[in-house]
């Protein structure tokens, strides 16, 4: 019965991991149908009807340049929703006493929570940008760091949603921080306009927001425009995805909200 | 060497209440140990401490030589845990939920032995049934499922038996025994103490968080035990007669019942007792005889100290 306990619990990774994409497989039409629906529409509503009335920015027509601020939207969402559910819902139902009893570390539990989120809105993404491709003429100009962004993106906010559920303490919580911060942040973080057309006033209040570096970069790697330099965007997804570690990492040394 | 080795443990939780005070423990390996105590003594929580799911407030843990917080991977690597509450993941199948078990413990996929204990758990039928559709008895056996899925050497069962049928009760007992002979360690709770009368070779009883006593329960049985003949009078006796007080005697009943208690140093004291009444004509109708079990033992222990 004695067997090597090897150092890193990849079996357990795996079984997460595992576990967590079937989770999505159960209801696959509905998390696919759902934002793949909801993208078709922005593009009925921005793209066509009120992209035709808009001057194209630097060259870029309006529907082509909403694509990456509608994939980013979509990845915010499906990451945190994702990964909130995944790690609230066991605390709900109380089988998280198996995670906590078993040889797994909590990078490997993160690793298997986050990457599995991670991996589902990153495809989430791609399906998304495959079914703006059928409204409007893409370019991509760096394909590479376009993915580079788009892993980093849903990895921090997988993250970032993993922190919210093992926070949240009831389900309006898990709701909460979405709908009253990020779906704002998001609408005014440049989704759907080069923030330079703000008044001064109002470019410099969104220049505190993450959200606009996010999307700014990300739209950079498609079209070569952005608001603000793509080193600036790298520098804060980079600082974002350090700060989402480091919270998760000081909520498993210290048991928060996880152990009595 | 003990397989579990718990000295000076403290838990006291964030309300401020102290559930377990300055426990000390071993336990010896391939033993069938039984945790008594009423509600709220702290069984669970010392469970949990060694499992990992509660943090000891101070003292320390050895598993299988392993400090359960520092070497924390090998200790629970070992163990596997049934806890008291129902709780199951509803949309899995039972054979996704255990296979699942077994890769979380770190151990590579092994169908052959899932099936095993889905078999000796009567779950083979069930297997590809989602949990929620089953009843409260069958989720409770696929919570054993789980924690044998990656073979523990050591084995907690938190109050295995509450809500479970006679029929299911005497498997899950019989499979203890199987898992005891190829040298599993069990740890159990109940509040059925016959089942722990039957079942351990030791027995520990924690109250308000003290651990009052740990004994051996054969020895347990024979010191805390009692043995009482009671004879039924044919005419009450007013007192007791000079001629029995070298017995150990009672009268009851108004003086129509009289009672000895046994005493294991005077082997033949029923049957002088039984000659010297038949000398003094003292008529007797009925013999009965009471010999105390653990639960009178365990009542006896956990009212005196409360
Ligand atoms: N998470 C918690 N926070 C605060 N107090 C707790 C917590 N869990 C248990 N307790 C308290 O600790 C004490 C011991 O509880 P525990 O669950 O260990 O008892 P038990 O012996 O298992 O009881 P039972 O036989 O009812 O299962 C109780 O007073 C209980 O109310
Ligand atoms: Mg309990």
């Amino acid at each position: 019965m004695n067997f090597e306990v090897s150092r890193f619990n990849r079996h357990g990774v795996w079984a997460i991991y595992r576990f967590e994409i079937a989770r999505a497989a159960r209801t696959l039409v509905q998390s696919l149908l759902t934002p793949v629906l909801t993208t078709s529409l922005y593009f009925i509503v921005f793209g066509a009807a009120i992209g035709s009335r808009m001057q194209s920015t630097s060259g870029v027509q309006y529907g082509a340049f909403i694509v990456p601020g509608l994939i980013m939207l979509t990845l915010f969402t499906e990451s945190m929703s994702n990964a909130s559910f995944g790690i609230y819902f066991p605390k709900f139902t109380g089988t998280i006493y198996e995670l906590l009893s078993a040889p797994i570390s909590p990078a490997e539990i993160i690793l298997g929570y986050v990457g599995a989120a991670a991996s589902k809105s990153i495809i989430l993404g791609l399906i998304i940008l495959a079914t703006a491709s059928l409204f409007t003429p893409l370019t991509i100009l760096h394909p590479l760091i376009m993915l580079a962004f788009l892993v980093l993106t849903a990895a921090t906010f997988s993250l970032f949603g993993f922190i919210l559920g093992i926070w949240a303490t009831g389900w309006e919580q898990l709701s909460f921080v979405p709908m009253l911060i990020l779906t704002p942040l998001t609408f005014l973080g440049g989704a759907f306009y080069p923030i330079n057309i703000l008044p001064p006033i109002w470019r410099s209040f969104s220049l505190f927001n993450p959200i606009v570096y996010l999307i700014s970069g990300f739209r950079w790697s498609f079209y070569g425009i952005a608001d603000v330099s793509v080193a600036t965007s790298a520098t804060v997804m980079l600082g974002a995805f350090a700060l989402c570690v480091g919270t998760v990492s000081w909520i498993f040394r210290t048991g928060y909200r996880l152990k009595n | 060497m003990s397989i579990i080795s718990i000295s000076n443990l403290n838990k006291s939780y964030a309300s401020g209440l102290a559930a377990l005070l300055d426990i000390n423990l071993e336990i010896e390996q391939g033993e069938i140990f039984a945790l008594l105590g009423p509600n709220g003594a702290g069984k669970t929580t010392l469970i949990n401490i060694i499992c990992g799911i509660v943090t000891p407030t101070s003292g320390r843990v050895l598993a299988a030589g392993h400090d359960v917080t520092r070497d924390y991977r090998h200790a629970r690597a070992k163990i596997g845990l049934v806890p008291q509450e129902l709780t199951t993941d509803s949309f899995e199948t039972v054979w996704a939920t255990t296979t699942f078990s077994r890769g979380l413990f770190g151990r590579p996929p092994n169908p052959a032995h899932i099936d095993k204990v889905l078999r000796d758990l009567s779950l083979w039928d069930k297997r590809h049934d989602k949990i929620r559709t089953l009843s409260g008895g069958m989720k409770r056996r696929v919570l054993i499922a789980k924690a044998l899925a990656h073979e523990p050497q050591i084995l907690f069962l938190d109050e295995p038996t509450a809500g479970v049928d006679v029929e299911l009760r005497r498997d899950m007992w019989a499979m203890v025994r199987e898992l005891r002979k190829s040298g599993v360690t069990i740890i159990l709770t109940t509040h059925y103490i016959e089942e722990a009368e039957e079942m351990a070779d030791r027995i520990g009883v924690i109250n308000h968080g003290s651990l009052i006593l740990v004994e051996d329960k054969a020895r347990l049985m024979k010191k805390l035990g009692k043995k009482q003949v009671s004879l039924h009078l044919a005419e009450p006796l007013a007192t007791l007669p000079e001629a029995l007080r070298p017995w150990a005697l009672e009268l009851k009943a108004q003086g129509k019942e009289l009672t000895l208690t046994c005493d294991a140093e005077r082997p033949t004291a029923t049957y002088d007792l039984l000659r010297r009444l038949n000398e003094l004509s003292i008529v007797y109708t009925e013999i009965n005889t009471h010999q105390s079990s653990l639960e009178d033992i365990f009542v006896g222990l956990v009212s005196t100290r409360s």
